[in-house]
């Protein structure tokens, strides 16, 4: 890559439109470390975009840098859980062994330091992302203190603990289902020749599929919603954004069994009548991105995407769109924003993506899980997704389970079983005393030990007023500590907060500081945490706001202590 | 579907065409919302949320300027949940943003009892003053990030493309690509930003430099510089 010039990068985008500027700022990214001046005002004249919204849109993404950046960049995620497994005395460490301070660049230029927000290896912590100059990026974990700079990329992979005979089936860790493991798209070719699209969007009606993003909507609506709607023409999103601390099964589907989800993507365009579907994955997933890529490559080779799919005619070109490094971007309408070339500020809403989605056209936006279930559904029918599951909350499900367990990693469970059989059987139990447990991510709540009994459901969950949220479930023994964790949860959030509306904006990083002062607050400060959650979550624009004080207000409940001042009264 | 909708606000019954905002109907029975970054001639994005009002009790307040009206709705415009979110978000933004020459929002401080020093200890957004043209100084510590300068330069008028946001979450702050001086930007100096700006960021030069106690003169002299460059101002 390195002898590629500007220019050259740009080749290939003649003609294309503002929509290509994320891609184009990966290429210019990866090729030269940093986009600079001159980079931005070629792309700026390919494109036909201002210099000024290029700038701004790289300014807004972790990933892309507008100073050059040592050749080799190692950012070490820093958020709970690997919080727990010692990242920053890795982050310490690696500084101290090359000699610089934390986001410095190395004399000779090769290497800098710096740390990152969750990279869905939790069930490995602590873990890193390697970015090379003139290369992609890659993951690695679990990271000692000791791990050898020249070994970083040839670490053996990691290998997710997984479980499951649904979603997960024939999912051992570390192997990429082929396609002729797969088996042609069976439920595809079903739904073509016999189904019809109102017949899937029939059968996930009856199956009770409720999404499994963490907004907890029901799939057949929004479905519906959008074969309805009269523009034209229509989008299919999959929501692979997985940022979510805590949360790393999208990336074990995404790793394992990418064609379970092309096949989810293409029934569901096929129900709606798209043709035209992209796959959002996460800047900090390369191996998910190009795992998926190749699979497409495969099932278009073999004729069940591209162009008339199994003879019909039906089409359906899907495209991969890798972020720039944020988790706002898992908002479906920052998401939109992104690959339309924007900063990844959420819209109002409504209107809403049924109808005005990607480009302003009806849209089905789906989690990547969610899409998963849908050729079981197809094939299967509605009734034999409900044998799982209760009523409301019907299916499997995965979760993505961290901490202080015996053995971490990706489960599928059947709903209803308790929190408890949860950690006790499939996790081996937890290690030490159970002190609590943070559901549902960074934007869950904690519960307690005597919570254990609560089954996981839909419903049961809200009627705790906890969450299933993303399905991640950190758990935490008697050595963490809470203010610790609360800590890494407000750094959290202000550094993925957009800044678009002003709750958010502002309640984040004050948030953040009133945490970060959480063993000597201050006379009032509990006041304060209650004031400026309340007021992110009541009147924040988006989602992110809305649950950025979620966890802190919980644990403001469950430990009426925490931030009590000596001799004042709570 | 109907062409008006019906609602009650405050007690008071009203009947308004579809596609009304909250803010409108609001308006239209003399009750005044509160805003801040709202403006009659620029697109409302919804940022500032000090026009949140509470409809139909529910879990979330809406922004009066951007939700249209519902029929059949009941909205409360000022009870305790209101004046909560109002009066955070005004001590908030006066913890982090220098508001001596925003005296609408200084206004609504003293309306919602905000507690001008509620966040001890709390990061200020700070900025050096940029002094690189001959018609208009930059401090951006006085911006509340409103957006309506970034928006006139763009499609909501001018079409100029000069300004854009850099950074995000509290580090947000205007900028031009590469934080260039503006006259080496695509700015044409119409003005536009410093005309819809409700703080002090955008000041005309003549304005700032008597603010300074700068003669007329001198102030002459200053916008006549031939090389403009950026001053930083500890
Ligand atoms: C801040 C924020 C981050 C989100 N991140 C994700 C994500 O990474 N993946 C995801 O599927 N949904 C995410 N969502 C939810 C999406 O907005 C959307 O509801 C979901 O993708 C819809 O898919 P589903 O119906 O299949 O659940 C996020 C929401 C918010 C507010
Ligand atoms: S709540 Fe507001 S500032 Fe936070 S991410 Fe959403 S729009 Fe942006
Ligand atoms: S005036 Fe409505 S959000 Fe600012």
């Amino acid at each position: 890559m390195d002898s590629l010039s500007i220019a050259e990068i740009l080749v290939p985008y003649q003609g294309r439109q503002r929509d290509a500027l994320l891609p184009v700022l990966w290429d210019m990214q990866t090729a030269f470390g940093h986009i600079g001046p001159d980079a931005v005002r070629q792309i700026s004249h390919t494109l036909h975009v201002p210099e000024a919204d290029i700038y701004g849109v790289m300014s807004f993404y972790s990933l892309f840098s507008s100073e050059p950046t040592a050749k080799t960049v190692i950012r070490i995620c820093t958020d709970p859980v690997c919080g727990l497994a010692g990242a920053d005395e890795a982050i310490h460490n690696f500084c101290r062994r090359l000699n610089i301070h934390h986001d410095e660049i190395t004399p000779d230029g090769k290497y800098a330091v710096s740390h990152t927000t969750c990279l869905g290896l939790c069930d490995h912590a602590p873990a890193a992302l390697i970015s090379q100059r003139g290369q992609s990026e890659t993951a690695i974990a679990p990271l000692t203190p000791e791990t050898d700079f020249s070994e970083l990329l040839t670490l053996s992979p990691y290998q997710s603990i997984v479980r499951g005979d649904i979603l997960l089936k024939g999912v051992d860790g570390g192997n990429v289902e082929s396609l002729a493991d797969y088996g042609n798209y069976r439920a595809l070719h079903h739904a073509i020749t016999i189904l019809g699209p109102d017949g899937v969007i029939g059968e996930v009606e009856k199956s009770g599929l409720i999404g499994r993003g963490g907004a907890a909507f029901p799939t057949a609506t929004k479905w519906k919603m959008t074969r309805q709607a009269t523009g034209q023409p229509k989008y299919v999103v999959c929501n692979a954004d997985e940022s979510e601390p805590g949360t790393f099964k999208d990336r074990v589907l995404m790793e394992a069994r990418p064609h379970l989800i092309l096949e989810g993507v293409a029934l569901c365009a096929f129900a709606i009548g798209a043709t035209k579907a992209y796959l959002f994955v996460r800047g900090e997933y390369p191996e998910s991105a190009w795992r998926l890529q190749r699979a497409i490559d495969e099932a278009t080779h073999a004729g069940l995407l591209g162009a008339n799919i199994l003879g019909s005619e039906f089409s359906l070109d899907i495209e991969i769109r890798r972020g720039g490094g944020a988790y706002i971007c898992g908002e479906e309408t920052a998401l939109f924003e992104a690959i339309e070339g924007n900063r990844g500020f959420p819209r109002i809403k409504p209107p809403y993506p049924t109808t005005h989605g990607l480009f302003q056209k009806p849209t089905v936006v789906n989690n990547v899980e969610t899409l998963s279930t849908i050729p079981g559904i197809v094939e299967h029918g509605g009734d034999w997704f409900r044998q799982w599951g209760t009523e409301k909350s019907t299916g499997p499900k995965l979760v993505s389970v961290s901490g202080h367990v015996q053995r971490p990693g990706v489960y599928e469970i059947n709903p209803g079983i308790t929190l408890r059989q949860l950690l006790e059987g499939f996790c081996g139990g937890v290690i030490g005393d159970l002190q609590m447990v943070l559901m549902g991510g960074a934007a869950g709540t904690f519960l307690t030990p005597d919570q254990l009994d609560v089954r996981l459901t839909f419903e049961d969950l809200r009627a705790i007023r906890s969450t299933f949220g993303s399905g991640a479930i950190m758990v935490f023994n008697e050595t963490a500590d809470i203010r610790d964790i609360l800590r890494r949860l407000g750094r959290f959030f202000k550094h993925e907060s957009c800044g678009k509306c002003f709750p958010c904006q502002l309640g984040t990083q004050r948030q953040m500081e009133i945490l970060e002062r959480a063993d000597t607050p201050l006379v009032g400060d509990r006041e304060r945490l209650r004031d400026i959650g309340l007021t992110m979550t009541e009147s924040s624009l988006c989602g992110l706001g809305q649950t950025a004080a979620s966890a802190v207000l919980s644990a403001l409940e469950k430990w009426p202590d925490l931030f009590a001042v000596k001799g004042q009264p709570v | 579907m109907s062409d008006t909708v019906t609602l009650t606000i405050d007690g008071q019954e009203i009947t308004v065409p579809a596609g009304t905002t909250l803010l409108e109907a609001a308006a239209q029975l003399g009750i005044e919302v509160p805003v801040i970054c709202y403006h009659d001639a620029t697109t409302s994005n919804g940022l500032c949320r000090v026009c949140v009002v509470d409809v139909n009790n529910g879990r979330l307040l809406q922004a009066a300027c951007v939700t249209t009206c519902a029929n059949g709705s009941t909205v409360e415009t000022r009870n305790d949940r209101v004046e909560r979110s109002r009066r955070t978000i005004l001590e908030m933004l006066n913890s982090a943003v220098d508001l001596q020459h925003a005296p609408a929002i200084q206004t609504l401080m003293n309306d919602y009892d905000a507690d001008p020093a509620r966040f001890p200890n709390a990061e200020r957004r700070e900025h050096a003053l940029l002094d690189d043209n001959p018609f208009y100084v930059r401090d951006y510590s006085q911006c509340v990030l409103c957006w309506r300068c970034v928006q006139v330069c763009a499609d909501d008028a001018q079409y100029t493309f000069a300004l854009t946001f850099g950074g995000r979450g509290f580090d947000t702050h205007i900028a031009t690509a590469f934080d260039i001086p503006m006259p080496e930007s695509p700015c044409v100096f119409c003005g536009q930003c410093v005309g819809v700006c409700p703080t002090g960021a955008l000041k005309p030069k003549i304005q700032w430099g008597m603010e300074q106690g700068m003669t007329p003169e001198q102030i002459r002299q200053s916008t006549r510089r031939r090389k403009h460059r950026v001053e930083y101002e500890d």
